[in-house]
Protein backbone atom coordinates (compact mmCIF):
# COMPACT_ATOMS: atom_id res chain seq x y z
CA UNK A 1 0.00 0.00 0.00
CA UNK A 2 1.57 3.30 -1.09
CA UNK A 3 1.94 5.91 1.60
CA UNK A 4 -0.29 8.88 0.95
CA UNK A 5 1.94 11.81 0.01
CA UNK A 6 1.40 15.49 0.58
CA UNK A 7 0.41 17.25 -2.61
CA UNK A 8 0.13 20.86 -3.68
CA UNK A 9 -3.57 20.83 -2.86
CA UNK A 10 -2.89 20.09 0.80
CA UNK A 11 -0.63 23.10 1.10
CA UNK A 12 -3.10 25.33 -0.71
CA UNK A 13 -5.94 24.22 1.54
CA UNK A 14 -3.78 24.84 4.59
CA UNK A 15 -2.98 28.30 3.23
CA UNK A 16 -6.61 29.07 2.49
CA UNK A 17 -7.74 27.95 5.94
CA UNK A 18 -5.03 30.00 7.63
CA UNK A 19 -5.95 33.01 5.51
CA UNK A 20 -9.59 32.56 6.44
CA UNK A 21 -8.77 32.39 10.14
CA UNK A 22 -6.67 35.53 9.83
CA UNK A 23 -9.42 37.38 7.95
CA UNK A 24 -11.97 36.29 10.55
CA UNK A 25 -9.71 37.58 13.32
CA UNK A 26 -9.20 40.89 11.55
CA UNK A 27 -12.92 41.41 11.19
CA UNK A 28 -13.97 40.35 14.70
CA UNK A 29 -11.16 41.21 17.12
CA UNK A 30 -11.55 44.35 19.22
CA UNK A 31 -7.96 44.67 20.37
CA UNK A 32 -5.52 46.40 18.05
CA UNK A 33 -2.70 43.98 18.84
CA UNK A 34 -4.95 40.99 18.15
CA UNK A 35 -5.74 42.50 14.75
CA UNK A 36 -2.03 42.86 14.03
CA UNK A 37 -1.53 39.20 14.95
CA UNK A 38 -4.38 38.23 12.63
CA UNK A 39 -2.73 40.15 9.79
CA UNK A 40 0.43 38.17 10.48
CA UNK A 41 -1.62 34.96 10.12
CA UNK A 42 -2.80 36.12 6.70
CA UNK A 43 0.78 36.81 5.66
CA UNK A 44 1.79 33.35 6.89
CA UNK A 45 -0.88 31.90 4.62
CA UNK A 46 0.65 33.83 1.73
CA UNK A 47 4.08 32.47 2.57
CA UNK A 48 2.80 28.88 2.66
CA UNK A 49 1.25 29.43 -0.76
CA UNK A 50 4.43 30.89 -2.17
CA UNK A 51 6.65 28.10 -0.85
CA UNK A 52 4.27 25.37 -2.00
CA UNK A 53 4.06 26.85 -5.49
CA UNK A 54 7.82 27.20 -5.50
CA UNK A 55 8.23 23.51 -4.67
CA UNK A 56 5.64 22.09 -7.04
CA UNK A 57 5.45 24.56 -9.94
CA UNK A 58 8.93 26.06 -10.31
CA UNK A 59 11.29 23.75 -8.39
CA UNK A 60 14.33 24.85 -10.44
CA UNK A 61 13.95 28.57 -9.67
CA UNK A 62 13.70 30.11 -6.23
CA UNK A 63 11.21 32.84 -7.05
CA UNK A 64 8.69 31.84 -4.42
CA UNK A 65 11.28 31.50 -1.68
CA UNK A 66 12.76 34.90 -2.44
CA UNK A 67 9.28 36.40 -2.48
CA UNK A 68 8.53 34.80 0.91
CA UNK A 69 11.70 36.23 2.43
CA UNK A 70 10.74 39.70 1.24
CA UNK A 71 7.24 39.26 2.62
CA UNK A 72 8.61 38.29 6.03
CA UNK A 73 11.01 41.24 6.08
CA UNK A 74 8.48 43.84 5.03
CA UNK A 75 5.86 42.44 7.41
CA UNK A 76 8.32 42.85 10.27
CA UNK A 77 8.81 46.50 9.33
CA UNK A 78 5.08 47.06 9.11
CA UNK A 79 4.43 45.45 12.48
CA UNK A 80 7.20 47.58 13.95
CA UNK A 81 5.45 50.74 12.82
CA UNK A 82 2.09 49.37 13.89
CA UNK A 83 3.26 48.59 17.42
CA UNK A 84 4.89 52.01 17.70
CA UNK A 85 1.56 53.62 16.86
CA UNK A 86 -0.26 51.40 19.33
CA UNK A 87 2.14 52.43 22.09
CA UNK A 88 1.75 56.11 21.19
CA UNK A 89 -2.03 55.88 21.14
CA UNK A 90 -2.05 53.98 24.43
CA UNK A 91 -0.04 56.77 26.06
CA UNK A 92 -2.54 59.20 24.66
CA UNK A 93 -5.77 57.47 25.64
CA UNK A 94 -4.79 54.57 27.96
CA UNK A 95 -6.80 52.29 25.71
CA UNK A 96 -6.25 50.19 22.59
CA UNK A 97 -9.78 49.00 22.08
CA UNK A 98 -10.66 49.58 18.46
CA UNK A 99 -14.30 50.28 19.18
CA UNK A 100 -13.32 53.42 21.05
CA UNK A 101 -11.41 54.90 18.13
CA UNK A 102 -14.40 56.77 16.81
CA UNK A 103 -13.31 60.39 16.99
CA UNK A 104 -13.12 60.52 13.25
CA UNK A 105 -16.53 59.65 11.95
CA UNK A 106 -19.12 60.98 9.57
CA UNK B 1 26.21 40.37 -16.56
CA UNK B 2 26.82 44.05 -17.02
CA UNK B 3 24.10 46.28 -15.62
CA UNK B 4 23.34 49.71 -16.97
CA UNK B 5 22.96 51.82 -13.87
CA UNK B 6 22.57 55.04 -15.80
CA UNK B 7 18.83 54.45 -16.22
CA UNK B 8 18.21 54.35 -12.47
CA UNK B 9 20.19 57.48 -11.57
CA UNK B 10 17.01 59.27 -10.41
CA UNK B 11 16.25 56.47 -7.96
CA UNK B 12 19.81 56.46 -6.66
CA UNK B 13 19.62 60.23 -6.26
CA UNK B 14 16.37 59.85 -4.31
CA UNK B 15 17.94 57.41 -1.84
CA UNK B 16 20.93 59.71 -1.40
CA UNK B 17 18.67 62.71 -0.87
CA UNK B 18 16.56 60.90 1.74
CA UNK B 19 19.60 59.85 3.74
CA UNK B 20 21.28 63.22 3.30
CA UNK B 21 18.29 65.13 4.65
CA UNK B 22 18.22 62.85 7.66
CA UNK B 23 21.92 63.41 8.35
CA UNK B 24 21.64 67.16 7.81
CA UNK B 25 18.88 67.18 10.39
CA UNK B 26 21.33 65.76 12.91
CA UNK B 27 24.26 68.08 12.26
CA UNK B 28 22.54 71.36 11.49
CA UNK B 29 21.79 73.78 14.33
CA UNK B 30 18.17 73.72 15.36
CA UNK B 31 17.26 77.17 14.14
CA UNK B 32 18.26 76.43 10.55
CA UNK B 33 16.13 73.29 10.33
CA UNK B 34 13.26 75.10 8.55
CA UNK B 35 15.64 75.64 5.62
CA UNK B 36 15.62 71.88 5.01
CA UNK B 37 12.30 72.35 3.23
CA UNK B 38 13.92 74.62 0.66
CA UNK B 39 16.84 72.23 0.33
CA UNK B 40 14.53 69.24 -0.21
CA UNK B 41 12.34 70.99 -2.72
CA UNK B 42 15.21 72.27 -4.83
CA UNK B 43 16.90 68.85 -4.75
CA UNK B 44 13.62 67.30 -5.88
CA UNK B 45 13.44 69.82 -8.72
CA UNK B 46 16.94 68.72 -9.71
CA UNK B 47 15.87 65.05 -9.69
CA UNK B 48 12.79 65.93 -11.73
CA UNK B 49 15.09 67.60 -14.24
CA UNK B 50 17.18 64.40 -14.31
CA UNK B 51 14.11 62.34 -15.15
CA UNK B 52 13.00 64.76 -17.86
CA UNK B 53 16.50 64.97 -19.39
CA UNK B 54 16.73 61.17 -19.43
CA UNK B 55 13.27 60.87 -20.95
CA UNK B 56 14.44 58.66 -23.81
CA UNK B 57 17.09 56.82 -21.82
CA UNK B 58 15.03 53.67 -21.44
CA UNK B 59 16.07 50.15 -20.54
CA UNK B 60 15.86 47.41 -17.98
CA UNK B 61 17.82 46.62 -14.85
CA UNK B 62 18.30 43.23 -13.12
CA UNK B 63 17.25 41.13 -16.06
CA UNK B 64 13.90 42.77 -16.66
CA UNK B 65 12.82 43.05 -13.03
CA UNK B 66 13.01 46.80 -13.20
CA UNK B 67 11.79 48.51 -16.29
CA UNK B 68 12.29 52.10 -17.36
CA UNK B 69 10.09 53.12 -20.25
CA UNK B 70 8.30 56.34 -21.12
CA UNK B 71 5.26 55.14 -19.21
CA UNK B 72 7.23 54.88 -15.99
CA UNK B 73 9.12 58.10 -16.75
CA UNK B 74 5.83 59.92 -17.05
CA UNK B 75 4.57 58.55 -13.75
CA UNK B 76 7.85 59.54 -12.11
CA UNK B 77 7.31 63.07 -13.38
CA UNK B 78 3.84 63.00 -11.80
CA UNK B 79 5.15 61.80 -8.42
CA UNK B 80 8.10 64.19 -8.31
CA UNK B 81 5.92 67.14 -9.31
CA UNK B 82 3.45 66.24 -6.60
CA UNK B 83 6.26 65.86 -4.06
CA UNK B 84 7.76 69.24 -4.98
CA UNK B 85 4.42 71.01 -4.73
CA UNK B 86 3.64 69.28 -1.43
CA UNK B 87 7.01 70.27 0.05
CA UNK B 88 6.53 73.87 -1.06
CA UNK B 89 3.02 73.92 0.28
CA UNK B 90 3.87 72.27 3.59
CA UNK B 91 6.84 74.32 4.81
CA UNK B 92 4.78 76.73 6.88
CA UNK B 93 2.64 73.91 8.25
CA UNK B 94 5.61 71.75 9.22
CA UNK B 95 7.44 74.57 10.98
CA UNK B 96 4.38 75.56 12.94
CA UNK B 97 2.64 72.28 13.80
CA UNK B 98 4.96 69.34 13.34
CA UNK B 99 8.63 70.00 14.04
CA UNK B 100 11.02 67.17 13.21
CA UNK B 101 11.63 68.72 9.79
CA UNK B 102 14.46 66.35 8.89
CA UNK B 103 12.44 63.20 9.51
CA UNK B 104 9.39 64.66 7.79
CA UNK B 105 11.15 65.59 4.55
CA UNK B 106 13.28 62.46 4.57
CA UNK B 107 10.28 60.14 4.91
CA UNK B 108 8.44 62.14 2.28
CA UNK B 109 11.35 61.58 -0.09
CA UNK B 110 11.35 57.86 0.69
CA UNK B 111 7.63 57.55 0.03
CA UNK B 112 8.18 59.27 -3.32
CA UNK B 113 10.95 56.76 -4.01
CA UNK B 114 8.48 53.96 -3.26
CA UNK B 115 6.10 55.39 -5.84
CA UNK B 116 8.89 55.61 -8.42
CA UNK B 117 9.78 51.97 -7.78
CA UNK B 118 6.12 51.04 -8.23
CA UNK B 119 5.95 52.84 -11.57
CA UNK B 120 9.00 51.00 -12.86
CA UNK B 121 8.48 47.59 -11.26
CA UNK B 122 8.01 44.82 -13.76
CA UNK B 123 7.63 41.89 -11.41
CA UNK B 124 5.47 41.18 -8.39
CA UNK B 125 8.29 41.27 -5.83
CA UNK B 126 9.56 44.70 -6.86
CA UNK B 127 6.01 46.00 -7.04
CA UNK B 128 5.32 44.77 -3.55
CA UNK B 129 8.53 46.31 -2.21
CA UNK B 130 7.76 49.67 -3.78
CA UNK B 131 4.21 49.54 -2.52
CA UNK B 132 5.29 48.81 1.04
CA UNK B 133 8.06 51.41 1.00
CA UNK B 134 5.42 53.95 0.03
CA UNK B 135 2.78 52.67 2.45
CA UNK B 136 5.00 52.40 5.52
CA UNK B 137 6.41 55.87 4.86
CA UNK B 138 2.86 57.17 4.59
CA UNK B 139 1.84 55.47 7.83
CA UNK B 140 4.61 57.31 9.64
CA UNK B 141 3.68 60.59 7.97
CA UNK B 142 -0.03 60.22 8.72
CA UNK B 143 0.61 60.04 12.46
CA UNK B 144 3.38 62.59 12.43
CA UNK B 145 1.50 64.76 14.92
CA UNK B 146 2.24 62.19 17.56
CA UNK B 147 0.67 64.09 20.43
CA UNK B 148 -2.56 64.63 18.57
CA UNK B 149 -5.14 61.93 19.13
CA UNK B 150 -6.85 62.37 15.78
CA UNK B 151 -3.60 62.00 13.89
CA UNK B 152 -2.73 58.86 15.86
CA UNK B 153 -6.17 57.41 15.33
CA UNK B 154 -5.86 58.03 11.60
CA UNK B 155 -2.44 56.38 11.64
CA UNK B 156 -3.80 53.38 13.54
CA UNK B 157 -6.64 52.91 11.09
CA UNK B 158 -4.27 53.30 8.18
CA UNK B 159 -1.70 50.81 9.45
CA UNK B 160 -4.31 48.12 10.16
CA UNK B 161 -6.16 48.55 6.88
CA UNK B 162 -2.94 48.84 4.89
CA UNK B 163 -1.80 45.59 6.47
CA UNK B 164 -5.03 43.82 5.60
CA UNK B 165 -5.02 45.11 2.03
CA UNK B 166 -1.38 44.10 1.57
CA UNK B 167 -2.17 40.61 2.81
CA UNK B 168 -5.12 40.27 0.44
CA UNK B 169 -3.07 41.64 -2.45
CA UNK B 170 -0.22 39.24 -1.68
CA UNK B 171 -2.57 36.28 -1.55
CA UNK B 172 -3.80 37.23 -5.01
CA UNK B 173 -0.25 37.64 -6.26
CA UNK B 174 0.75 34.26 -4.86
CA UNK B 175 -2.13 32.58 -6.71
CA UNK B 176 -1.21 34.29 -9.98
CA UNK B 177 2.39 33.22 -9.45
CA UNK B 178 1.23 29.67 -8.88
CA UNK B 179 -0.81 29.64 -12.09
CA UNK B 180 1.77 31.32 -14.29
CA UNK B 181 4.94 29.96 -12.67
CA UNK B 182 6.64 33.34 -12.94
CA UNK B 183 6.45 36.75 -11.34
CA UNK B 184 7.50 38.79 -14.37
CA UNK B 185 4.43 40.71 -15.51
CA UNK B 186 5.18 40.37 -19.23
CA UNK B 187 5.68 36.60 -18.97
CA UNK B 188 2.54 36.28 -16.86
CA UNK B 189 0.71 38.06 -19.66
CA UNK B 190 1.99 35.67 -22.28
CA UNK B 191 1.17 32.58 -20.23
CA UNK B 192 -2.31 33.71 -19.23
CA UNK B 193 -3.10 34.67 -22.82
CA UNK B 194 -2.95 31.05 -23.98
CA UNK B 195 -4.44 29.44 -20.91
CA UNK B 196 -8.12 28.84 -20.42
CA UNK B 197 -9.76 30.51 -17.46
CA UNK B 198 -9.28 28.67 -14.16
CA UNK B 199 -11.41 29.25 -11.08
CA UNK B 200 -8.18 29.80 -9.16
CA UNK B 201 -7.28 32.60 -11.53
CA UNK B 202 -10.62 34.23 -10.91
CA UNK B 203 -10.00 34.13 -7.15
CA UNK B 204 -6.58 35.66 -7.74
CA UNK B 205 -8.01 38.45 -9.88
CA UNK B 206 -10.67 39.28 -7.30
CA UNK B 207 -8.03 39.36 -4.54
CA UNK B 208 -5.84 41.67 -6.60
CA UNK B 209 -8.73 44.01 -7.32
CA UNK B 210 -9.65 44.06 -3.62
CA UNK B 211 -6.07 44.70 -2.49
CA UNK B 212 -5.43 47.46 -5.00
CA UNK B 213 -8.96 48.79 -4.51
CA UNK B 214 -7.95 49.59 -0.94
CA UNK B 215 -4.96 51.57 -2.13
CA UNK B 216 -6.89 53.64 -4.65
CA UNK B 217 -9.84 53.95 -2.23
CA UNK B 218 -12.46 52.48 -4.55
CA UNK B 219 -15.87 51.64 -3.11
CA UNK B 220 -16.43 49.24 -1.29
CA UNK B 221 -12.83 49.38 -0.03
CA UNK B 222 -12.88 53.11 0.69
CA UNK B 223 -13.89 53.31 4.35
CA UNK B 224 -10.40 54.16 5.59
CA UNK B 225 -9.96 57.13 3.27
CA UNK B 226 -12.14 59.82 4.92
CA UNK B 227 -10.86 59.08 8.41
CA UNK B 228 -7.22 58.98 7.38
CA UNK B 229 -7.56 62.05 5.17
CA UNK B 230 -9.15 64.00 7.99
CA UNK B 231 -6.74 62.97 10.71
CA UNK B 232 -3.50 63.23 8.75
CA UNK B 233 -1.51 66.48 8.58
CA UNK B 234 -3.05 68.37 5.66
CA UNK B 235 -0.01 68.40 3.31
CA UNK B 236 0.25 64.65 3.79
CA UNK B 237 -3.42 64.31 2.96
CA UNK B 238 -2.80 65.92 -0.39
CA UNK B 239 0.21 63.72 -1.06
CA UNK B 240 -1.80 60.67 -0.04
CA UNK B 241 -4.61 61.71 -2.35
CA UNK B 242 -2.43 62.12 -5.42
CA UNK B 243 0.77 60.14 -4.92
CA UNK B 244 -0.54 57.01 -3.31
CA UNK B 245 -3.51 56.87 -5.66
CA UNK B 246 -1.60 57.41 -8.88
CA UNK B 247 1.19 55.01 -7.87
CA UNK B 248 -1.39 52.32 -7.17
CA UNK B 249 -2.93 53.03 -10.56
CA UNK B 250 0.51 52.59 -12.12
CA UNK B 251 0.80 49.03 -10.82
CA UNK B 252 -2.89 48.39 -11.45
CA UNK B 253 -2.31 49.26 -15.11
CA UNK B 254 0.90 47.26 -15.21
CA UNK B 255 -0.64 44.12 -13.72
CA UNK B 256 -3.99 44.16 -15.46
CA UNK B 257 -3.44 45.78 -18.85
CA UNK B 258 -0.05 44.17 -19.44
CA UNK B 259 -0.22 41.02 -17.33
CA UNK B 260 -3.81 39.99 -17.85
CA UNK B 261 -4.90 41.31 -21.22
CA UNK B 262 -5.64 37.70 -22.19
CA UNK B 263 -8.44 37.51 -19.61
CA UNK B 264 -9.50 41.14 -19.88
CA UNK B 265 -13.10 40.14 -20.56
CA UNK B 266 -13.44 38.68 -17.08
CA UNK B 267 -12.03 41.70 -15.22
CA UNK B 268 -13.26 44.44 -17.56
CA UNK B 269 -16.82 44.17 -16.36
CA UNK B 270 -15.62 43.94 -12.74
CA UNK B 271 -13.71 47.20 -13.16
CA UNK B 272 -16.69 48.82 -14.86
CA UNK B 273 -19.01 47.98 -11.95
CA UNK B 274 -16.41 49.06 -9.42
CA UNK B 275 -15.92 52.36 -11.25
CA UNK B 276 -19.66 53.02 -11.47
CA UNK B 277 -20.31 52.29 -7.79
CA UNK B 278 -17.28 54.34 -6.74
CA UNK B 279 -18.38 57.36 -8.75
CA UNK B 280 -21.94 57.21 -7.40
CA UNK B 281 -21.12 56.63 -3.72
CA UNK B 282 -18.17 59.01 -3.63
CA UNK B 283 -20.16 61.90 -5.05
CA UNK B 284 -23.35 61.29 -3.10
CA UNK B 285 -21.67 60.94 0.30
CA UNK B 286 -19.59 64.06 -0.36
CA UNK B 287 -22.73 66.22 -0.38
CA UNK B 288 -23.55 66.27 3.37
CA UNK B 289 -19.94 66.74 4.55
CA UNK B 290 -19.13 69.74 6.74
CA UNK B 291 -15.38 69.24 7.11
CA UNK B 292 -13.46 70.31 4.03
CA UNK B 293 -10.89 67.53 4.33
CA UNK B 294 -13.65 64.90 4.49
CA UNK B 295 -15.35 66.54 1.54
CA UNK B 296 -12.12 66.30 -0.41
CA UNK B 297 -11.70 62.68 0.70
CA UNK B 298 -15.06 61.70 -0.75
CA UNK B 299 -14.42 63.75 -3.84
CA UNK B 300 -11.11 61.89 -4.09
CA UNK B 301 -12.99 58.59 -3.93
CA UNK B 302 -15.18 59.78 -6.78
CA UNK B 303 -12.08 60.82 -8.74
CA UNK B 304 -10.64 57.32 -8.27
CA UNK B 305 -13.85 56.06 -9.85
CA UNK B 306 -13.40 58.33 -12.86
CA UNK B 307 -9.82 57.20 -13.30
CA UNK B 308 -10.92 53.54 -13.02
CA UNK B 309 -13.11 54.14 -16.07
CA UNK B 310 -9.92 54.25 -18.12
CA UNK B 311 -9.03 50.72 -16.96
CA UNK B 312 -12.20 49.11 -18.25
CA UNK B 313 -11.28 48.69 -21.89
CA UNK B 314 -7.61 47.78 -21.29
CA UNK B 315 -6.71 49.79 -24.38
CA UNK B 316 -4.04 52.32 -25.26
CA UNK B 317 -6.65 55.07 -25.24
CA UNK B 318 -7.61 54.10 -21.71
CA UNK B 319 -4.03 54.13 -20.43
CA UNK B 320 -3.50 57.47 -22.10
CA UNK B 321 -6.65 58.89 -20.51
CA UNK B 322 -5.56 57.72 -17.06
CA UNK B 323 -2.14 59.31 -17.45
CA UNK B 324 -3.60 62.57 -18.71
CA UNK B 325 -6.19 62.77 -15.97
CA UNK B 326 -3.63 61.83 -13.33
CA UNK B 327 -1.39 64.68 -14.42
CA UNK B 328 -4.22 67.20 -14.14
CA UNK B 329 -5.47 65.69 -10.91
CA UNK B 330 -2.25 66.34 -9.00
CA UNK B 331 -2.37 70.06 -9.69
CA UNK B 332 -6.03 70.35 -8.77
CA UNK B 333 -5.69 68.41 -5.52
CA UNK B 334 -2.43 70.01 -4.42
CA UNK B 335 -3.87 73.44 -5.16
CA UNK B 336 -6.91 72.89 -2.95
CA UNK B 337 -4.99 71.25 -0.12
CA UNK B 338 -2.26 73.89 -0.07
CA UNK B 339 -4.93 76.50 0.46
CA UNK B 340 -6.62 74.33 3.10
CA UNK B 341 -3.44 73.74 5.09
CA UNK B 342 -2.42 77.40 4.91
CA UNK B 343 -5.85 78.44 6.10
CA UNK B 344 -5.67 75.87 8.90
CA UNK B 345 -2.35 77.38 9.93
CA UNK B 346 -4.04 80.72 10.48
CA UNK B 347 -7.41 79.74 11.88
CA UNK B 348 -6.99 76.19 13.19
CA UNK B 349 -10.20 75.11 11.53
CA UNK B 350 -11.10 72.75 8.70
CA UNK B 351 -14.84 73.35 8.83
CA UNK B 352 -16.41 74.59 5.62
CA UNK B 353 -18.48 77.24 7.40
CA UNK B 354 -15.28 78.89 8.64
CA UNK B 355 -14.29 79.58 5.05
CA UNK B 356 -16.87 82.35 4.95
CA UNK B 357 -15.64 85.42 3.14
CA UNK B 358 -12.30 83.94 2.11
CA UNK B 359 -12.59 85.76 -1.21
CA UNK B 360 -12.33 89.09 0.60
CA UNK B 361 -9.53 88.04 2.89
CA UNK B 362 -7.35 86.34 0.28
CA UNK B 363 -8.56 86.48 -3.33
CA UNK B 364 -5.69 84.26 -4.43
CA UNK B 365 -6.55 81.35 -2.11
CA UNK B 366 -10.23 81.56 -2.95
CA UNK B 367 -9.55 81.72 -6.68
CA UNK B 368 -7.21 78.73 -6.54
CA UNK B 369 -9.78 76.68 -4.70
CA UNK B 370 -12.46 77.61 -7.24
CA UNK B 371 -10.30 76.77 -10.24
CA UNK B 372 -9.09 73.49 -8.74
CA UNK B 373 -12.57 72.40 -7.73
CA UNK B 374 -14.03 73.25 -11.13
CA UNK B 375 -11.20 71.26 -12.70
CA UNK B 376 -12.13 68.27 -10.58
CA UNK B 377 -15.78 68.74 -11.47
CA UNK B 378 -14.82 68.75 -15.15
CA UNK B 379 -16.14 72.15 -16.14
CA UNK B 380 -14.69 73.68 -19.31
CA UNK B 381 -12.44 75.57 -19.94
CA UNK B 382 -10.42 73.97 -17.15
CA UNK B 383 -8.18 70.98 -17.68
CA UNK B 384 -10.40 68.46 -15.91
CA UNK B 385 -12.90 68.69 -18.73
CA UNK B 386 -10.38 67.46 -21.28
CA UNK B 387 -9.28 64.67 -18.94
CA UNK B 388 -12.80 63.48 -18.31
CA UNK B 389 -13.55 63.70 -22.02
CA UNK B 390 -10.67 61.31 -22.78
CA UNK B 391 -11.73 58.96 -19.98
CA UNK B 392 -15.39 58.72 -20.91
CA UNK B 393 -14.67 58.45 -24.64
CA UNK B 394 -12.95 55.11 -24.03
CA UNK B 395 -16.11 53.48 -22.69
CA UNK B 396 -18.76 55.12 -24.89
CA UNK B 397 -18.68 52.24 -27.35
CA UNK B 398 -19.01 49.21 -25.06
CA UNK B 399 -20.11 50.54 -21.68
CA UNK B 400 -22.32 53.50 -22.50
CA UNK B 401 -24.07 53.28 -19.13
CA UNK B 402 -20.78 53.91 -17.36
CA UNK B 403 -20.16 57.09 -19.35
CA UNK B 404 -23.69 58.26 -18.56
CA UNK B 405 -23.21 57.60 -14.82
CA UNK B 406 -19.94 59.52 -15.00
CA UNK B 407 -21.55 62.50 -16.70
CA UNK B 408 -24.54 62.67 -14.34
CA UNK B 409 -22.38 62.33 -11.27
CA UNK B 410 -20.02 65.02 -12.54
CA UNK B 411 -23.02 67.32 -12.51
CA UNK B 412 -23.77 66.24 -8.95
CA UNK B 413 -20.20 67.00 -7.94
CA UNK B 414 -20.58 70.56 -9.21
CA UNK B 415 -23.20 71.02 -6.52
CA UNK B 416 -21.00 70.30 -3.51
CA UNK B 417 -17.98 72.06 -4.98
CA UNK B 418 -20.06 75.17 -5.59
CA UNK B 419 -21.41 75.00 -2.03
CA UNK B 420 -17.88 75.65 -0.83
CA UNK B 421 -17.44 78.40 -3.41
CA UNK B 422 -20.69 79.96 -2.26
CA UNK B 423 -19.51 80.06 1.35
CA UNK B 424 -16.23 81.65 0.29
CA UNK B 425 -17.74 84.31 -1.96
CA UNK B 426 -21.18 85.08 -0.55
CA UNK B 427 -20.89 84.91 3.24
CA UNK B 428 -19.39 87.63 5.35
CA UNK B 429 -16.14 86.84 7.16
CA UNK B 430 -16.11 86.95 10.95
CA UNK B 431 -12.64 88.37 10.88
CA UNK B 432 -12.14 90.46 7.76
CA UNK B 433 -8.42 91.14 8.12
CA UNK B 434 -6.58 90.28 4.88
CA UNK B 435 -4.45 87.12 4.81
CA UNK B 436 -0.82 87.49 3.78
CA UNK B 437 0.17 84.39 1.82
CA UNK B 438 3.80 83.36 2.26
CA UNK B 439 6.08 83.08 -0.75
CA UNK B 440 6.32 79.28 -1.24
CA UNK B 441 2.59 78.87 -0.76
CA UNK B 442 1.85 81.70 -3.17
CA UNK B 443 4.13 80.10 -5.77
CA UNK B 444 2.35 76.76 -5.37
CA UNK B 445 -1.11 78.29 -5.61
CA UNK B 446 -0.38 80.37 -8.70
CA UNK B 447 1.43 77.51 -10.40
CA UNK B 448 -1.35 74.95 -9.85
CA UNK B 449 -3.96 77.43 -11.02
CA UNK B 450 -2.00 78.26 -14.15
CA UNK B 451 -1.54 74.62 -15.06
CA UNK B 452 -5.25 73.89 -14.65
CA UNK B 453 -6.15 76.76 -16.96
CA UNK B 454 -3.40 76.32 -19.54
CA UNK B 455 -3.89 72.58 -19.95
CA UNK B 456 -7.61 73.12 -20.29
CA UNK B 457 -7.21 75.62 -23.11
CA UNK B 458 -4.23 74.04 -24.82
CA UNK B 459 -3.91 70.31 -24.04
CA UNK B 460 -2.34 69.36 -27.39
CA UNK B 461 1.40 69.03 -26.59
CA UNK B 462 0.88 67.14 -23.34
CA UNK B 463 -1.57 64.85 -25.07
CA UNK B 464 1.03 64.10 -27.74
CA UNK B 465 3.70 63.24 -25.16
CA UNK B 466 1.30 60.99 -23.28
CA UNK B 467 0.26 59.27 -26.49
CA UNK B 468 3.86 58.25 -27.10
CA UNK B 469 4.34 57.22 -23.48
CA UNK B 470 1.21 55.07 -23.55
CA UNK B 471 2.40 53.51 -26.79
CA UNK B 472 5.78 52.65 -25.22
CA UNK B 473 3.89 50.84 -22.51
CA UNK B 474 2.57 48.28 -24.99
CA UNK B 475 5.89 47.67 -26.72
CA UNK B 476 7.24 44.95 -24.44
Amino acid sequence: MPTPSITLEHYLILGAVLFGIGLFGVLTKKNAIAVLISIELMLCAVNINLLAFNKYITPEAFIGQIFAIFVITVAAAEVGVGLAIIIAIYRNRLNINLEDFDWLKW
Amino acid sequence: MQMDFSVIIPEIAMVSLGVLVLILGLILPKKSLPRLGWFTSFSLIGILALVVLNWNNVGTVSGGLYLIDQFSQFFKVIFLTAAILVVFGSMAYVDKHLGGQAEYYSILVFSTLGMMVMASANDFITMYLGLELMTISFIVLVCFRRNDSESLEAGMKYVLLAGISSAVLLYGLSLIYGIAGTVLVVEVGMILAVQQSLPLLLVGVVMLVAGLGFKIAAVPFHMWAPDVYQGAPTPITSFLAVGSKMASFAILIRIFVLGMFGVSLSWGILMAILAGVTIIIGNLVAIPQTNIKRLMAYSGIAQAGYILVGMVTASQAGVKAIMFYGFIYIFAVVGVFTAISYYYNLTGSDEIKDYAGLSQRSPLMAATMVVSMLTMAGIPPFAGFVGKFYLFMTVVENYLWLAIIGLIMSMVSVYYYLMVVLVMYRDRPQDSSPIVVSLPVRMTLIFTMLVSVVLGVYPGPLSEIINKAALSFFMH
